[in-house]
Formats: structure tokens, C-alpha cells, sequence
């Protein structure tokens, strides 16, 4: 008995794995259940066999096109955030006067949330916002330019509420970086940019790789700002929705619940795509050497 | 583009403070070609400090730097043409030991073939042609060092910087990776800047030493000339004069000095100027002192064995700790007299700072 008792613990079974437990009902409870009901309720329609809700949906093109609607807001704004944010962080290693603040401010829009952040940018940017009043007083346009109410106020609302994030990841996966790395490069003669594109780019690739992920799983779930500072009905309409629409709106579960199936499908293609990539680059270790 | 050898590289006052803290007050040294010169001394004695400024890994708050007749320490690092070194070796963890060595070259768009030939030959130098297609963290800590080595040399550098290249290793590996470097000087004939604050691997690898202390510098010399006679104490604490004894002179006469207090009477060599009455510390090395017939009184503390000879910790009757080597085995509680060669007992005044 006892024999066993240390041939478990040696495999790491032992009483502490216990401690697992609320956790382990918690992820099954409100994640793992609601997801299957999900995909077996999306297979239940009132009529057109199993699959009927997923054939409305494709054959539908306003349903349809809400894929790349979507698309093609959450991948340019999760790619301008990973970009905006390599060079920005870049420059802010290190330790210097003022780097808490700078930081502070860099990251703060996380907290606003989005129902402010879509108010600012219809005061900001909206037609009669502050935005517009300077460009028409200085005589750079005649009629207010439209950057509310369409593609570009949705995009900037995902840049403003993305940025941070991104920010904060490629900040520590640089911090992870052994910056003795560069100097050794300089040292053989690398020049800033080829220290910068042989050294540390590669080390830091997988990271970019990681949190383009995650940003663009943010934007793609997009909805408050899609309806407050974008065209929910026309350039806009993206998929969450679509999904609320069946949901609330026609109260029709199952199309709703393939709705929601489609877009983690979706979301798991470009993420399987990405990290395929991320899995034939270099993702060991990013110290030197012995420390 | 190749590097142009130089004759002599000249450190003129060179100084680094961090923010009003100097870490390196005015070093001023001649490099000459061909020469292995080690930077010496305790941690936060300036040591690193002077060879990123070499490196130019690290700008000057005062001085320059000269390379020949060209200035040098207005020249970005990539463009020093020096290969370094590091503490931590480095590698770039992405790339396989053949495109670590290669990594300089293809800076300096060396030819392909002769890339080829190179990293070769600089890995055979360095006894590692089989691992040239692994990663750095498939290397033993060993290995990664001379893969450093080999990435710094290969470029044929005007001069080396070496950043405590050893002190990451354990010991038996630390011997034979120093008989490397010097061999690798030998062959290659490259001028070295070697830091370290092990005073053993100093003296046997160096032409000359720079001893350094709080940024500035006590002694330069030959290692013979540093282990035989310090100009100070802390030189002589750094070392291994570890008897180091808090006395009293008595006058001089004819290059000799007695100094005595606490119940000890000792002859010495003055090393700088000593009045009759000065404080002094007088310092001896543990292998000369040995146990007499008459000298100093003490009991015997601690005795260890070291091989072929024996480490003796004595205390005289005022409760001064005194330190002998030697082959006679002496057992704890004994009561020895110390005696000392008045040529091997070094005399330094006590306030200097």
C-alpha cells in the first residue's frame, strides 16, 4: 500500500492533485458543457437535416459575408497593434527616468473599456468632433471626413483597445531577451538594423507570432464598438452580430449557436495557421549562455 | 573589410562614472601589439567597466582612446574591428555553432568560400569541427566557451577583449580552458585584453598586469613583478600575502625595518617611505613564514592538509591570527614559534587609502 502510495507520488499523483478540483469543475461546468450543448444544439434545426443551420448560413450571402466583414476588420487591426507596438517597445527596454509612467500611459486605454473609448472617438473623430473642426478651420477640407459610423471607426476602436495588450506582450518577450545578444553582435560588426534583424527579430519572432494570436482573437469577437461607432447594418456587420440577431432578435437558437460554432472554427484557422508558422521557427531558449 | 593592425593603442585618462558614481577614474595604459595584458581586481573595481570602453559597448565620461594616431573611442562598436569575449559567452541562441563563428564575416560580406574555410579552421583551432551543426544550448558550458572563442578570433580582431571569460565553469574545466587561451595567444599571436579577479589565472596567463581598485589603478607590471613586489597593501592582500599585520615601526636601517606591537618582533622590507613611529602593516605570504626554533610565539588553531603541504592557522598570545604553508604537520593546540625571511616580509605604511 505504502509501495504504491510512493510509486504514484513519484509520477506527481498524489493527495495535492486534489487541490486541482475546483478548477477542473469550474472549466467543465461553465466551459466545456455550454460548448458541447452549443454544438449539439447547432445541430438540431427544425428542418433541413443535422447540418441545415450551417447550409442557411453559407448559403445566405448577408449571413455569409459577415466571415470576411469580420475578417477583414480583426487581421489588419491585430497586425497594425503587433507591428505598432515592436518598435515602440523596442525603444522603452531598458531601465530609464520615467519609464513607469510612459508604460502607464501606453496601456491605459485597457481600462477605459469600449462604450468610452467608442464615446471619445465620436467626440474626437465624429462630424462635428474636434478632429474635423481643426481640419476644416485650417482649410485641409471643405466637408467633414467620415471616420465614425463605418469600417474606420470600428478599426480604430479595436487599435485603441488592442494596442495595450499587444504592447505589454512584445514588451516582456523583448525584456526576455539577453540584451548582451546585441552588444555581442555589435561587437562583430553589426551595424543597429542588422542587429536588429539578425538577433533579436528571430528571438522574437515567436512572440509576435503568440500575440498576433491573441489580439486578433480580441478583435474578432468584436461587438460593442461594431455597433457604436460602426454600421452594424451595412460595412460593419460582423459576425458576433450576426449571431446576436438570431439570438435576441429572430430567437433562433440553433442558427445562432452555428453561428457561434463558425466563428471559433474560423478563429482556429487563422490561429492554426499562425502557429504553424510560429512552429518552424527557432523557439528555444533566448539567453546567451550560462547567467 | 579587414581591420588594420596597430602598433599600439593608447588609453589616455580614460574615465566612466555612473550617474556621479566613477567606476573608472583616468586609467591610462600603452597596449603593444602582440601583448596579453589582464585587468585585475576585486568585483565593482572598474575592471568590466574599462573593457566595454574599450569595446565601445560603453561611452566615456572622460579621456580617449587611440589607435595609433586615429582616435577611437568616438567610433561606434561595429566599427572597432575588436572581438570580444563575454562573461555569459553570448552565442546567439538561434543559430548553429557554424553560423555563430560565421556571424562576424558575413557582416564584413567575407566570401562565401572563404567564410567556409575559416569558420573551419577556427573551429578546428578549438577542438569542436564535429558540433559545428548543433545550437548553442546542445553545448556542454565548456564547449559554448570556446564556440565564444572561437567567434571572437576568427574575424583575426587587432585586438581581443575577454570578459572574465573562465569564471562560469568549474574548476577542472577552468584549468584546461586557460592553458587553451594562452595557447591560442601563442599561435595566434593576437593582442589580448583579459579581465578577471582570479589573481592565479592572471599571473599565468598575462604579459603584463594592470591591477585595479575602486577605478583606479595600484600597479602595473609584469606578474613577476606584481607577485613579488606590490607596490601596496591591497595589492598585496589581492595577492596572497594573506598575512597581513597591523604593527609598528621601529627606525629604519639599511633596507630593513623592524616592526613589532602586540607582543610580535619581526624584521621587514619598507616598501615606500617609513618613519620610526609610523603604523604599518606588514605583510607575509602563508608559504614564508615557517615554524622555528625561536620567533614568534603562537598556538596552533586549525591545521589543514593540502597535498604535499599543510595549511596552519596560529594565534599568538595578543589573539593575532597568523597563516603558514608548509610540509611540517604541526597538531592543533601546539605551541610553535613563527619565523619569517626579513627579504619576504613586506612593510607598507598603514593610512595609505
Amino acid at each position: 500500500m505504502t509501495a504504491l502510495r510512493h510509486r504514484l507520488a513519484d509520477r506527481g499523483i498524489d493527495r495535492h492533485l486534489l487541490l486541482l478540483l475546483p478548477a477542473a469543475v469550474f472549466v467543465v461546468v461553465l466551459f466545456i458543457y455550454p460548448f458541447f450543448y452549443g454544438i449539439g444544439l447547432s445541430l438540431q434545426p427544425a428542418e433541413g437535416g443535422p447540418l441545415g443551420a450551417y447550409r442557411r448560413f453559407f448559403t445566405d450571402a448577408y449571413l455569409r459575408d459577415t466571415i470576411t466583414t469580420t475578417l477583414g476588420l480583426a487581421l489588419p487591426a491585430a497586425l497594425l497593434n503587433v507591428l505598432a507596438s515592436v518598435p515602440i517597445a523596442y525603444r522603452m527596454r531598458g531601465r530609464y527616468r520615467g519609464k513607469r509612467v510612459l508604460t502607464t500611459l501606453l496601456v491605459l486605454p485597457i481600462t477605459l473599456g469600449t462604450v468610452l473609448t467608442a464615446q471619445g472617438l465620436l467626440n474626437f473623430l465624429g462630424p462635428t468632433g474636434w478632429f474635423n473642426r481643426v481640419l476644416q478651420s485650417t482649410g485641409l477640407t471643405d466637408a467633414p471626413v467620415r471616420l465614425t459610423n463605418n469600417y474606420w471607426g470600428v478599426f480604430f476602436s479595436l487599435v485603441i483597445t488592442g494596442f495595450p495588450f499587444a504592447f505589454l506582450l512584445v514588451s516582456s518577450y523583448l525584456s526576455g531577451i539577453d540584451p548582451a545578444l546585441e552588444r555581442a553582435a555589435a561587437t562583430l560588426g553589426a551595424g543597429a538594423v542588422q542587429r536588429f534583424r539578425r538577433v533579436t527579430l528571430p528571438l522574437l519572432a515567436p512572440g509576435l507570432a503568440t500575440t498576433f494570436c491573441l489580439t486578433f482573437v480580441l478583435a474578432f469577437s468584436v461587438f460593442p464598438s461594431a455597433v457604436l461607432v460602426g454600421d452594424p447594418a451595412g460595412e460593419t456587420r460582423v459576425i458576433s452580430i450576426a449571431a446576436y440577431e438570431a439570438a435576441y432578435v429572430q430567437y433562433d437558437y440553433v442558427l445562432a449557436s452555428a453561428i457561434a460554432v463558425i466563428m471559433g472554427v474560423v478563429e482556429l484557422v487563422v490561429l492554426g495557421l499562425v502557429l504553424g508558422w510560429r512552429a518552424l521557427l527557432y523557439t528555444g531558449s533566448t539567453a546567451g549562455g550560462k547567467g | 573589410m579587414s581591420e588594420p593592425g596597430f602598433r599600439e593603442l593608447r588609453l589616455d585618462g580614460v574615465g566612466r562614472s555612473f550617474g556621479g558614481r566613477e567606476a573608472l577614474a583616468g586609467l591610462t595604459l600603452t597596449i603593444r601589439k602582440g601583448e596579453f595584458i589582464a585587468l585585475l581586481g576585486p568585483s565593482g573595481c572598474g575592471k568590466s567597466t574599462a573593457l566595454n570602453c574599450l569595446a565601445g559597448l560603453l561611452p566615456l565620461t572622460r579621456g580617449s582612446i587611440w589607435r595609433d594616431d586615429a582616435r577611437l573611442d568616438t567610433v561606434p562598436p561595429e566599427r572597432r574591428g575588436f572581438g570580444m569575449v563575454f562573461q555569459n559567452y553570448a552565442l546567439f541562441p538561434h543559430l548553429t555553432v557554424r553560423r555563430n563563428v560565421a556571424f562576424g564575416l558575413q557582416m564584413r560580406r567575407v566570401p562565401r568560400a572563404e567564410t567556409r574555410r575559416r569558420v573551419d579552421e577556427a573551429l578546428r583551432l578549438v577542438h569542436l569541427g564535429e558540433h559545428a551543426g548543433k545550437l548553442p544550448g546542445q553545448l556542454s558550458g565548456g564547449q559554448q566557451q570556446r564556440v565564444a572563442i572561437a567567434r571572437a578570433v576568427v574575424l583575426e580582431p587587432s585586438l581581443v577583449l575577454m570578459d572574465e571569460p573562465l569564471s562560469n565553469l568549474d574548476a577542472k574545466l577552468r584549468l584546461e580552458m586557460r592553458t587553451e587561451i594562452r595557447r591560442l595567444h601563442q599561435t595566434l599571436g593576437l593582442t589580448t585584453v583579459y579581465v578577471t579577479h582570479d589573481q592565479e589565472e592572471a599571473l599565468s596567463l598575462a604579459d603584463r598586469l594592470v591591477v585595479l581598485r575602486e577605478g583606479r589603478v595600484e600597479q602595473i607590471g609584469t606578474p613577476e613583478e606584481v607577485h613579488g613586489s606590490p607596490v601596496s597593501r591591497h595589492v598585496a592582500d589581492f595577492m596572497g600575502y594573506r598575512n597581513l599585520l597591523p604593527l609598528k615601526a621601529e627606525p629604519p636601517a639599511a633596507g630593513r625595518v623592524t616592526v613589532g606591537g602586540e607582543g610580535i618582533t619581526m624584521t621587514g622590507t619598507p616598501v615606500g617611505a617609513i618613519a620610526a613611529g609610523d603604523l604599518v602593516v606588514a605583510a607575509a605570504r602563508p608559504e614564508d613564514l615557517s615554524i622555528a626554533t625561536e620567533g614568534v610565539p603562537a598556538t596552533v588553531e586549525v591545521v589543514e592538509y593540502q597535498g604535499r603541504e599543510v595549511a596552519v592557522e596560529a594565534r599568538t598570545e595578543a589573539g593575532i591570527a597568523l597563516f603558514l604553508r608548509g610540509p611540517t604537520r604541526p597538531a592543533p593546540g601546539d605551541r610553535i614559534h613563527v619565523a619569517v625571511d626579513p627579504a619576504r616580509l613586506l612593510v607598507f605604511p598603514r593610512d595609505d587609502p
